[in-house]
């Protein structure tokens, strides 16, 4: 069964590759999983991922690569699990991407590297999402953190705020150059938005403290309860605590109310707090933790937003066993920013989608309990700065829908703990922090600066792209001293 | 880990804790408040620190047993670990000179209304303070208050000690006596804090009190602390915790604190029948990661 390692490693002549379907994922059961944190998809098996990888049609200008934001070697990586090579297949994406597991979970690979690719055109993508699960993941059952190698250490300080996608990426490409690196992090848990907000189900904590111990044993040095801006300023970080060059990854970080009457009711949380509750503090395994959670059994329960936020939010209602399950979403879903599997696997597990609806006022029992929302029905009109087509309220098209819980995903701000203590420090009219598209500097010396905390809400691999870019003019700022 | 240097009861249910933080202890200003979490499966609570010595690296905290997380820190002891410190939090108290201010500390508010009572002393104000507790041995930081107050007035509920009522009643003997009062400063449960807004709203008194309600992150990520000031969302994280008493929605306070009685009430009849099997989950816990960073408690 197991191909030789030759030259062209791939059994499958050309023409026929487009011939075999696109092997499925293993996932848990819809009916099982909808009562249950436990992750839904399955991963490949060594066979599965092979047959899916001989599928690579091995273009000679690979646009799977290019639509990449870190650049991962797709094709070369793809082709060394054809030969068997899953080690190293792992590795090839390490140069790139130093979380392959969590890309290959979480990333929005229509939007990516599977929009880019070629198949995509006639039949189904390549599953390259899948396959770098699947080299992560073995990879992760397979090494020896012992024989990790430690670059030699140039003596240089960095310090990195936030333990993110964007912090984490800059993290491991600079330890690699040998830089002295040290990541803040305000909570207690390390992983930024991949520990508070992306659910278990989607995202095993497990996967990511692996990750995170991949990196300690590459170097990084980690440091939680620190919340830059109170605990320690950048100032001081750089002029007390020696740091030659700081990378600011804290996220965007401050939830988006809606602004309408009720919010203040028990009941109605922002998707951040719901999230934080379920997925750091673990509320959903009370008492054995001691996060409490309220009792969502047999309840009416909505997500207000269209984004993976909302899709987590809901899905986890369910797992805690809402009643009913209700994503309102004030576009059609031709416009929802999720990714398309979990809609998929969303509608598998019986959440109900409410398109071109919006909440206008949250109803209260009378006691401060949220019991119904007001709602009014949208149509699409022209687009909008972003690109889509503005939704507009239909007069007279109100109604109530009862409703006990209400989570509200709709974005977040820019949190401005750092902005409104570093001196020096540029902001946009939105509070984003100013940095520069190529090199993620920002306007004050030796402090740099990615993700959303400079994009707004965007995605893990975006975030991650700017760690790269970061990592890259930090290390180029070192070692040259010109800014 | 955070290290407990020392841990005494001050009163019946009342515990202080010095704890080593060095990079709290160099940032913390009055009114600023710590977050803590005391093992892996514990929750997150906020507790405002009560001084803190740079010098050394240490904080001080006073802590009331209310529910189990309350209840497991106060049965820890001197050279016990917390797992997780994080601080300070929130905006420190204005503190500027305004002629005569009346500090008021309610039961263990006291500890968080000291810090703020000493550094308005040292700004040049004349510092009435009232503090008061249920009966006489809940009367907690009398000496200290004393130190830093030109004036002070104690009362418990019950007249065990010092004079019978609330410390509500000595504000209204105050402002009735016309004595001048520039701003009022009040730390304690929620309704003798409301009773306060309610007293000066009228008198037009400048009114600040000092908040608790529910919080996770602290740092303005979650949105779980917001109140309504002014009809509009704040978060008592990051906005507060200290806020114009004047301004504050206080049925929305207390109808949100409430949130989670039951889950509250149920963690605490667990609490009674594990203490003792919590206890050596905490020091299990503690020892692991000790052993892990190389070095013994």
């Amino acid at each position: 069964m197991s191909p030789t390692a030759t030259k062209s490693p791939n059994p499958v002549p050309i023409k026929e590759r487009m011939k075999v379907p696109r092997q499925a994922m293993r996932e848990q059961d819809p009916l099982l999983r909808a009562h249950n944190f436990k992750e839904v998809n399955l991963g490949y098996s060594e066979e599965l991922a092979r047959r899916e990888a001989q599928r690579c049609l091995e273009c000679a200008k690979p646009t799977c690569i290019t639509t990449c934001p870190v650049s991962v070697k797709v094709k070369d990586f793809v082709e060394l699990i054809v030969a068997g090579d899953y080690m190293g297949a792992a590795a090839k994406i390490r140069e790139d991407n130093v979380l392959p597991a969590i890309t290959g979970r979480v990333c929005p690979q229509e939007d990516h590297c599977e929009g880019g690719c070629l198949m995509g055109k006639k039949v189904q993508p390549l599953g390259i999402g899948y396959l770098e699960r699947f080299a992560a993941d073995y990879e992760q059952r397979h090494m020896d953190l012992s024989q990790i190698r430690r670059a030699e250490r140039t003596g240089k300080k960095v310090a990195i705020v936030g333990s993110g996608p964007s912090g984490l990426t800059a993290a491991g490409d600079l330890v690699q150059k040998g830089h002295q690196v040290r990541v803040f992090e305000a909570l207690h848990e390390l992983g930024g938005v991949l520990v508070y907000g992306i659910p278990e189900f989607r995202l095993p904590k497990q996967i990511i403290r692996e990750q995170i111990d991949y990196m300690r044993a590459m170097g990084v040095e980690f440091e939680t309860n620190v919340v830059v801006g109170k605990t320690v300023t950048i100032d001081e970080l750089m002029l007390e605590e020696g740091y030659d060059a700081v990378f600011i990854g804290t996220g965007a970080g401050a939830p988006q109310f809606m602004g309408i009457p009720g919010e203040h009711l028990n009941g109605v949380y922002s998707a951040n707090e719901f999230l934080t509750r379920i997925n750091l503090m673990h509320a959903y395994e009370f008492p054995a933790y001691d996060e409490p959670m309220l009792d969502f059994r047999g309840k009416p329960v909505a997500v207000i937003g269209g984004g993976n936020t909302a899709l987590d939010a809901i899905r986890s209602a369910l797992r805690l066993g809402a009643g009913k399950a209700y994503v309102l979403y004030r576009r059609s879903e031709a416009e929802m920013p999720a990714r398309i599997e979990e809609v998929k696997h969303a509608k598998q597990e019986g959440i109900e989608f409410h398109m071109l609806t919006a909440p206008v006022e949250f109803l209260s029992d009378g006691k401060g309990w949220l019991n119904a929302a007001r709602c009014i029905r949208m149509q699409l009109g022209e687009p909008d700065a972003s690109g889509r087509r503005r939704p507009v309220p239909i007069e007279g098209s109100e109604f109530e829908l009862p409703l006990s819980i209400a989570v509200i995903a709709i974005g977040t701000n820019a949190n401005p703990l750092i902005q409104t203590t570093t001196p020096g420090l540029a902001t946009n009219k939105r509070n984003y922090i100013e940095a520069d598209v190529e090199t993620q500097r920002t306007s004050k010396k030796g402090v740099f600066a990615g993700g959303d905390i400079v994009t707004g809400s965007a995605t893990v691999i975006l975030a991650m792209g700017a760690g790269r870019r970061a990592a890259k003019s930090i290390h180029e700022y070192l070692t040259t001293g010109s800014w | 880990m955070f290290k407990i240097l020392h841990a005494e009861f001050i009163a019946p249910g009342i515990k202080r804790f010095v704890i080593e933080a060095p990079r709290i202890a160099r940032k913390q200003k009055p009114g600023q408040f710590v977050i803590l979490r005391i093992y892996e499966e514990g929750e997150r609570i906020p507790i405002t620190i009560e001084k803190s010595d740079p010098e050394r690296g240490t904080i001080n905290i006073v802590v009331q047993s209310v529910g189990k997380t309350t209840h497991l820190l106060n049965a820890l002891e001197t050279s016990d670990h917390i797992r997780d410190v994080v601080g300070p939090l929130g905006k420190p108290s204005e503190i500027e000179k305004v002629g005569t201010a009346v500090v008021m500390g309610g039961g263990v508010g006291t500890a968080m209304a000291y810090p703020t009572a000493a550094a308005l002393k040292r700004a040049g104000n004349r510092v009435i303070s009232i503090i008061g507790a249920r009966s006489k041995d809940l009367v907690i930081l009398e000496r200290e208050m004393r130190e830093v107050s030109d004036e002070l007035l104690v009362t418990t509920d019950d007249g065990t000690y010092a004079d019978k009522g609330f410390v509500t009643d000595k504000l209204r003997q105050l402002i009735d006596s016309d004595t001048r009062i520039d701003l009022v400063l009040a730390v304690g449960p929620i309704p003798m804090m409301r009773a306060v807004a309610d007293m000066t709203r009228k008198e037009n008194i400048r009114t600040i009190v000092s908040l608790n309600p529910i919080m996770i992150d602290g740092t303005g990520m979650c949105g779980g602390c917001r109140v309504l000031i002014d009809g509009k969302s704040q978060f008592a994280c990051v906005d507060g915790p200290e806020f114009d008493a004047s301004r504050i929605d206080f049925a929305v306070l207390v109808q949100r604190n409430a949130m989670y009685r039951a889950a509250e009430q149920k963690s605490m009849e667990d609490f009674e029948r594990e203490r003792d099997s919590l206890l050596a989950k905490v020091h299990s816990e503690e020892e692991a990661e000790c052993a892990l960073q190389g070095g013994g408690k």
